[in-house]
Parts: structure tokens; C-alpha cells; sequence
């Protein structure tokens, strides 16, 4: 490390609205000299203003006019201090409004996390939620600030109670190291030298723990990987590859394979400014030179062929939705990870999680603000690593083709299970749809579900009839007919229905499915919008007449015992997206009705 | 067996590479918003070792109001020469020619006219849809939120309320057509940063910087430099002042200094008690005067 050179850390600041938060970032610049007196000044005249007792350190803070006007803080803001031994960067996340986006957001670069919490107050559902993003976002360090102890007369028993509870919620956590320090950032104890009004506290001043505080631990020096940005050829004579190494370490005259390639070639220098170096590691930026003209591109990763990234196309992922429009499963994203842009979509959410309880819900969609596991498929396969093991390549982010939004951020737990080749043929060109005909058996669920199909066929769009004979036939052949089992026989249909939705198909369900509870069950699977209940009205006498399997007859005879409409009842849609009398009009008429239905949806040609 | 270890200094600027680069690959047609000041020197020889040993990929733009120190104009023209960058200059030359000048329709209004509108035709006439800038949060409060990547729309306009999350490293650099990027690979540098990489890294920048004896006026305790023969009602002093941060003359004032030197004004700028802008005019007419301007498309 050169003589001008100091080691950095980075934070993350969290706490709830009254914390104190900003009087404490204000009171770390001013004590280490990095607030200027004419912003002091400024500060000092706006209190004296509002007529207060000391000096409002927090209004040091607020940087756009909309926050000086209502009193609230936006968005994440970067603040600079330094001590003679260490530069500092503060991610300062508002506590309130839109809090996980900004949090995920200020945590993602961050190694030490401070959150705040009031003394009086105690462990807050909020300071808990905080705690879980640091975690979740691999942040080592986490300093619990307990704050306004001048408040509670410095009183030990206070900080302890806190202590023990906020402990026992974060054995639940992932934090390696876990730190409790009692303050008062308004009267400045414990922040910059130990206070003498707690004497009873052991532990280091808040700025001496932050100095001291060893980093990077987390910094992954084993396995190699260079995403390469760029590659350099100012001329015949020098071919470079140009990347930050993500993790790891290298040398010239080490093997390296080029993802996803799988070719082979050697290092023959590390080619920087300033001259060749004997060694690259994590994060420097350099260009690289092989001893072989192997194909290598923007997007492609160096690595070492016995250490070697997942190479996927299919990964598990705990999302972050950081959009206010909810995610759509079926439409296609955009997905950076490392260099590498890919078309992508969410194939699945396994679960949302509550920050407050960590609980697991089944949820279809994640919306605005929700962190949750999902399945995502790339159109173009990926190199990737746990984001717990690696957070450079364990990470990406999702942006909305159209609006150019970033709209969610992921790490990656695993690569997960390939889908078909269907899968990424269809991905995303085309949004897909679920039409779910319901109706008595013989009310032409099945006739009108065949003439769509064919019709869109036609048009060169991809569609698909699902219906009871064909599910029985095969993948529910072990099924009879009880509630049970007919609330299985929907289950599957709707999970295939679902498969085919995800690679962009219309599918076009015909099943009696005659309980109000399976179909909702269904439809809980899908986006909002994307699926239509068709209920296909046909009297009971009606349906019986036409009884085209000749099933009807087998009822009344007493072969089919729990037969829908005699033995069994059928609850009809109480608001159905589509209802079609097939006594009044005929099947040409209604399935026009039904394309102009699909036509704004699915985007048809 | 190597520690490891890299110095903050050697992470401003491997960050500031990577950025750089990501802003080259995946741009149409990239341009460099170069100043002349110290943050713009620092920026090019981040694009320089970004590049090597190929030459920098895309041109530096001066926006000029014309109204620059001749200092400025003299060292832009060598430094540009001698290290084979290829300089474009380009200003509002209809305002110029009606006239505008901060002492006629205000600090605002001129920077409006011939800095942001500038900036705004220049980028238009050449089609840049990247542009890279020397900013730093640091510097200013509302630049405190701004994004490495700072989406711009149709009008050049950012939009503070609704930017997009910046995660990690991986940067949205994605826009529709008329939109642009504003790109601040310096963003998490301070001004000590800066004074620091170029005593470390030797790189020139305008003589203004260090301290003189120069001929001054005393404006609401702003040393404003005498020039061809300019006066106001104030008393011409004779002050060893420098200048702490570059703009146009009419704006810019000096700070009484001994630094003569990078290493003095590193010591200066470590232990001083005022902030960087403090010697701008420019920014001093309103509380949200920065955030104003940088919504109307400035820097």
C-alpha cells in the first residue's frame, strides 16, 4: 500500500424514523472534521431559526429540495469521511419510505451495516427487517447502534435488555459478527471517544470500532474469475482482454479456460498502465494477454478449468422487487450478471419471505418491495456462483426491456433444473395466456377450446388444449373421482397449464372442474390478467341430450357414481372474465368473441 | 507471498476503470465532458489506463463559455496535444453573440444559456448518447444521490425523485432513443482523493491551482481576480491567493493560500475548515441551486 494510501470501508446506515440516524452521520462528519464551517454555518442558522436548543447536525443531510420541503429523506445519499487511517463511504438509507429497495440498494456494496435503534423504543419489527437485508445481502459486519442512551439516564439495564433480544432474533441471521454499542449521537457519547457517563460499557467508542474493524474478510481470493468487459486491439501486435477480476487471483504462465467457449490458452502477461504486473487479484482493473488466438468476447469469463463456475441457463434466486409495477411471470426481462446481458424470465416464486417473522408464503408474484425465491431461465447461459461465496458473480439485476427500469435485483442461491428447449425457443417473444373453459360435461368445453387452437394456429401462434381425457389418459392416470382427487386432477392441469404459459403459449383448458375452491386455487397461480375463466353455460337437459361419450347414460345407470351434475354438484363462476351460452349461439360466433377477448392480451398478430 | 492489499486510492481507480469501461462498451457513441479543471485531468488518465495500451475510444468535449481563464484555454491546448487526445470545443455561440454575461443576466441565467444549453446542443450535434463527467457526490448535497450511471430523458432532464436502483457493480446503462446517460466514474472520490492520485500518479493540471501573489477584489469575502483591467466599485489588494476549484472568470473567486505546491495543497485541503465550492458564485444564489440546474440538464 503506497504512503498516500488508506484502507476503505464501506457502510450501510439503517434505522427507523426517529432514530436518529442522520444526527449520528452528522455527528461522525463533524467529529471527524469532514462537515466545513460554511456548511455549519448554514446548519447553525437554520436551527437558531427554528428555534432549537442545539444544533440540528441531521439538516447537514438532507441534499434534494423535496426532502427539505417535507421533511423527509428520499433516497440512498453517499457521504465521505476519513480518519488518518481509513477512508470511509456511508450509504445513507431513508428508514421509512421504500425502505428495502433503498436498503438492498446501499447494502449491495457495503461490508458493515449500522443500524439504529432507539433506547427507549427497544428492538422495533423495522430494526429486525434491517438486520434481515443485511444478512440476506452477505454483509459480514453488523454494528447494532443503540442510540439516545441520554435519554434512558445511560442506564446499562436499558442497553442489555436490548442486547439480548436483538441476539436471540439474529441467531436466525447470517452475520459472522455481530457488535452492540450504547450511544448518544446528539450529546456524542461513545462515538468518538468512550463516553464517561458509560462507564459500565467494555466495548470500543463507535469510530474506533469502525477503524479497527478488519476487512475485507469477505473479499474471495480462491476462485479465479475475470468477466471480461472489453477487448483491446489497438493494433496488429496486441490483443488484450480488458476486466475488473471479479475473485481470485492470477499469474502469467497459468492455464486458463475462456467460458463459454471451453477453450484453453495460457496467461502471457498482465498488461496495466504502469507497467506488467507479477500478479492480478480481486477487484483490479487490468487487461490481460494469452499466449493463444482463442475466441473471447465482452460477456465471456476467464477461470481455471479445475475451478470452474455453474454453467447455466437455470437459476434459484432470492429476488429483491424493486419496481412499483409487479413482477409478471411469462414476459421477458433482461438480466445483467458480471458483463453478460440475457433475455430472461421468472419461471417461478417458490415463496415471499416476511422480514418481520422470516416465514415462508406462497405467493404467485412478488410485488413492490417484496424479497422472495424464485426460479429464473436465461436465454443465454450463465457463469455463475453462490452469491454467499462469491457476490460478484453471485449477483444480478433485472431491467424492464421497455421502460429501461431496473426493477429487480438477485443472488443467487444455486443453478437450478434446465427447462426444455421449447422453453427458450418461445422465451418471451410472445406473452402467454390461460383460458380455462369450465362448464358441465357435454357443454362443448373441449369443441370451442379445439376451434381457438385452431385458429391461432392458423395465425402462427403457439397454443395448446389441455383437457380431462388427455390429463387422464396419462399424467393423472392413477386418479379416480373423489373431491380429492379431482382437486389433484385440477391441481396438475393447472401446474401444465402453467409450464406452457411460461414459454409464451395460449393454453386452452377445457375441464368440468366443477369447484369453485380448485379453480381459485388455479388462477392463484398465474399473473393477474393472464388467466380467464370461460364458464360454458349449457342446461343440464341440454348437455344430456348432446352426451356426445355417451356418459350420461353410464350416470343414470349408476356407473359413474359422484357424476357432475347428478351425483355431484357444480358450482357455476360467480364472475366468470367470459361467459358462453353454447344453446343460443353457435361455435364460429364464439370463438370471434373469444379472439377479440385474446387479442389485447396476448398480444396476437 | 503478496498481503493482498490495495490502498483506498488503488480502489478509487480500479472502480473508476471498470465504470469507464462499461460505459464504452455498451454505448453508441461515448464523449468525455472534460473541463480542464483537476477532477477532468484525474478522469482522462483513468480513461488512459483503462484504454492501454490502446488510445482513449472517444473524443473530450470542452464545453467553452468563453469565458474561461487564458490559463485554462493555454493548458487545455498543450495537455490535449502532447498526450494525442482528440479535443472537441463547442459552445452557445448564439447567446455568446447576443452577449450574455453573468454581469448582465445574472450567475443563473448565463449558466443556463451557456453551460447547460451548451451542453445540451453540443450533445445533440454530435448524436452522444454517453456522457462521462467529473462530478463527485462529495461535492455537493444533491449530487450525494446521484447514480454512477445517471439516466437523463428526452430533454436532457434528471429526474431525482425516480432513479433507478444501482446495484453492486452492475450498471443499467440501458436508454430509448433521445434519452441519454450521464456517466461519474469519479462519483465516491473526495477532493483529497483527487489532490492525492495526482501527487501519486504525477498528472499535470492548470498552474491556477497553486498559490501566487495576484491582484484581487473582496466581494462578499470572495477574492475575485482582477482581469483585463475588469474592476468593480471594491479596492484593488494584492493577495497570495489559489484557486480551489476552476470556472469562468466573472464567477469564480480565489482563496487567500500558501499552497505552492501538490503536497501543500493536499495538507490545505485535509485540514480545511470550508468546503470546496465555497469560492463559487455560481453556487450561492439559492439553497437547491445545483439540484436545479442538474434537473434542467447541467452537470
Amino acid at each position: 500500500m503506497d504512503a498516500a494510501g488508506k484502507s476503505l470501508l464501506r457502510l450501510v446506515t439503517a434505522g427507523s424514523v426517529d432514530d436518529g440516524k442522520s444526527t449520528l452521520i452528522g455527528r461522525i462528519l463533524f467529529e471527524t472534521r469532514s462537515i466545513f464551517e460554511d456548511q455549519l454555518a448554514a446548519v447553525r442558522r437554520t436551527s437558531e431559526r427554528k428555534g432549537l436548543a442545539e444544533t440540528d447536525l441531521a439538516l447537514l443531510l438532507d441534499g434534494l429540495a423535496a426532502e427539505r420541503e417535507q421533511g423527509i429523506t428520499i433516497d440512498v445519499a453517499y457521504r465521505y469521511f476519513e480518519t488518518p487511517r481509513r477512508k470511509f463511504i456511508i450509504a445513507d438509507c431513508p428508514g421509512h419510505v421504500q425502505y428495502t429497495r433503498n436498503m438492498v440498494t446501499g447494502a449491495s456494496t457495503a461490508e458493515c451495516a449500522l443500524v439504529l435503534l432507539d433506547a427507549r423504543a427497544g428492538v422495533l419489527t423495522q430494526s429486525k427487517r434491517h438486520g434481515f437485508l443485511a444478512s440476506l445481502l452477505g454483509i459480514p459486519h453488523l454494528v447494532v447502534v443503540v442510540n439516545k442512551m441520554d435519554l434512558v439516564d445511560y442506564a446499562e439495564a436499558a442497553f442489555e435488555r436490548i442486547r439480548e433480544d436483538y441476539a436471540r432474533f439474529a441467531q436466525r441471521l447470517d452475520i459472522p459478527d455481530l457488535v452492540f454499542i450504547p450511544v448518544s449521537a446528539l450529546k456524542g457519547d461513545n462515538v468518538a471517544a468512550p463516553s464517561p457517563a458509560m462507564p459500565w460499557f467494555g466495548g470500543p467508542a463507535l469510530l474506533h470500532h469502525l477503524e479497527t474493524l478488519h476487512v475485507p474478510p469477505d473479499r474471495n481470493l480462491v476462485d479465479f474469475r475475470f468477466p471480461v468487459q472489453a477487448v483491446l486491439r489497438p493494433d496488429a501486435s496486441f490483443r488484450g482482454f480488458a476486466g475488473r477480476v471479479a475473485s481470485g487471483t492470477i499469474r502469467p504462465g497459468e492455464e486458463v479456460m475462456a467460458l463459454p467457449s471451453g477453450a484453453l490458452s495460457r496467461i502471457q502477461a498482465i498488461s496495466t498502465y504502469d507497467g506488467a504486473l507479477e500478479e492480478a487479484f480481486a477487484p483490479q482493473s487490468v487487461v490481460l494477454t494469452l499466449t493463444d488466438e482463442i475466441d473471447v468476447s465482452r460477456g465471456d469469463m476467464l477461470v481455471r478449468r479445475n475451478n470452474l463456475p455453474q454453467v447455466t441457463r437455470a437459476l434459484e434466486a432470492m429476488l429483491c422487487w424493486m419496481d412499483e409495477a409487479p413482477m409478471r411471470t411469462g414476459v421477458h426481462y433482461l438480466l445483467k450478471h458480471t458483463t453478460r446481458t440475457a433475455r430472461a424470465f421468472i419461471s417461478r416464486v417458490l415463496y415471499r419471505i416476511d422480514p418481520d417473522t422470516l416465514h415462508r408464503e406462497p405467493v404467485p408474484a412478488l410485488g413492490f418491495n417484496d424479497i422472495g425465491r424464485v426460479e429464473v431461465q436465461t436465454a443465454l447461459p450463465l457463469f455463475v456462483d453462490p452469491y454467499k461465496a462469491n457476490h460478484a458473480t453471485g449477483s444480478f439485476i433485472l431491467i424492464d426491456p421497455e421502460g429501461n427500469r431496473t426493477v429487480a435485483a438477485g443472488m443467487i442461491r444455486a443453478a437450478g433444473t434446465p427447462r426444455s428447449a421449447l422453453a427458450a425457443a418461445g422465451l418471451g417473444r410472445e406473452r402467454g395466456a390461460v383460458l380455462w373453459f369450465t362448464g358441465l360435461s357435454g357443454s362443448g368445453k373441449t369443441t370451442l377450446a379445439r376451434a381457438l387452437e385452431k385458429r391461432l394456429l392458423e395465425a402462427g401462434r403457439a397454443a395448446v388444449v389441455l383437457d380431462g381425457d388427455l390429463l387422464r389418459e396419462g399424467l393423472c392416470q392413477d386418479l379416480g373421482f373423489s373431491v380429492a382427487d379431482r382437486d389433484e386432477n385440477i391441481r396438475r392441469a393447472g401446474e401444465v397449464a402453467r409450464l406452457f404459459f411460461e414459454t409464451g403459449h395460449i393454453v386452452l383448458c377445457a375441464f368440468i372442474s366443477p369447484f369453485r375452491a380448485h379453480r381459485a386455487q388455479v388462477r392463484s397461480r398465474f399473473p393477474a390478467g393472464s388467466f380467464l375463466e370461460a364458464h360454458v353455460r349449457c342446461s343440464l337437459e341440454a348437455c344430456r341430450k348432446r352426451d356426445p361419450k355417451g356418459l350420461y347414460g353410464r350416470a343414470d345407470t349408476g356407473g359413474i357414481p359422484s357424476f357432475t351434475g347428478l351425483g355431484s354438484p357444480y358450482e357455476p363462476p360467480e364472475a366468470p372474465e367470459i361467459t358462453l351460452d353454447t344453446e343460443s349461439a353457435g361455435v364460429e360466433e364464439l370463438v370471434d368473441g373469444l379472439w377479440d377477448r385474446l387479442l389485447s392480451l396476448a398480444r396476437l398478430p | 507471498m503478496s498481503s493482498y492489499l490495495l490502498s483506498h486510492l488503488d480502489l478509487l481507480e480500479s472502480e473508476g476503470i471498470h465504470i469507464i469501461r462499461e460505459a464504452v462498451a455498451e454505448a453508441r457513441n461515448p464523449v468525455m465532458l472534460y473541463s480542464v479543471g483537476k477532477d477532468s485531468s484525474v478522469m482522462v488518465r483513468l480513461a488512459m489506463k483503462a484504454f492501454h495500451p490502446g488510445p482513449i475510444p472517444f473524443p473530450l468535449l470542452h464545453v467553452d463559455t468563453g469565458y474561461k481563464f487564458p490559463e485554462m484555454y493555454e493548458f487545455r491546448d498543450r495537455f490535449c496535444a502532447s498526450a494525442g487526445l482528440r479535443l472537441l470545443v463547442e459552445g452557445n455561440s448564439e447567446a455568446r453573440a447576443k452577449g450574455t454575461h453573468p454581469g448582465i443576466v445574472g450567475p443563473d441565467a448565463c449558466c443556463a444559456q451557456l453551460k447547460t444549453a451548451a451542453l445540451l446542443q453540443a450533445l445533440a450535434k454530435h448524436g452522444f448518447d454517453m456522457a462521462l463527467g467529473g462530478a463527485r457526490r462529495e461535492e455537493e448535497k444533491s449530487r450525494a444521490k446521484e447514480r454512477i450511471f445517471s439516466f437523463r430523458d428526452r430533454f436532457g432532464q434528471w429526474d431525482p425523485k425516480n432513479q433507478r436502483p444501482e446495484l453492486w457493480a452492475l450498471y443499467n446503462t440501458r436508454m430509448g432513443e433521445g434519452e441519454s446517460v450521464r456517466v461519474f466514474p469519479l462519483s465516491n472520490w473526495t477532493e483529497v482523493d483527487i489532490w492525492r492520485y495526482i501527487q501519486r500518479e504525477a498528472i499535470p493540471v492548470v498552474p491556477l491551482y497553486f498559490a501566487h501573489e495576484r491582484q484581487v477584489i473582496r466581494r462578499k469575502g470572495i477574492l475575485i481576480p482582477v482581469t483585463d483591467g475588469q474592476t468593480g466599485p471594491e479596492p484593488v489588494e494584492t493577495q497570495r491567493c489559489r484557486f480551489r476549484s476552476l470556472g469562468c472568470v466573472p464567477c469564480t473567486g480565489a482563496v487567500a493560500s500558501d499552497a505552492a505546491t501538490v503536497e501543500d495543497i493536499i495538507r490545505e485541503v485535509a485540514s480545511a475548515r470550508k468546503s470546496e465550492r465555497e469560492n463559487r458564485v455560481i453556487d450561492l444564489t439559492g439553497d437547491a441551486s445545483m439540484e436545479q440546474k442538474k434537473k434542467e440538464g447541467y452537470f
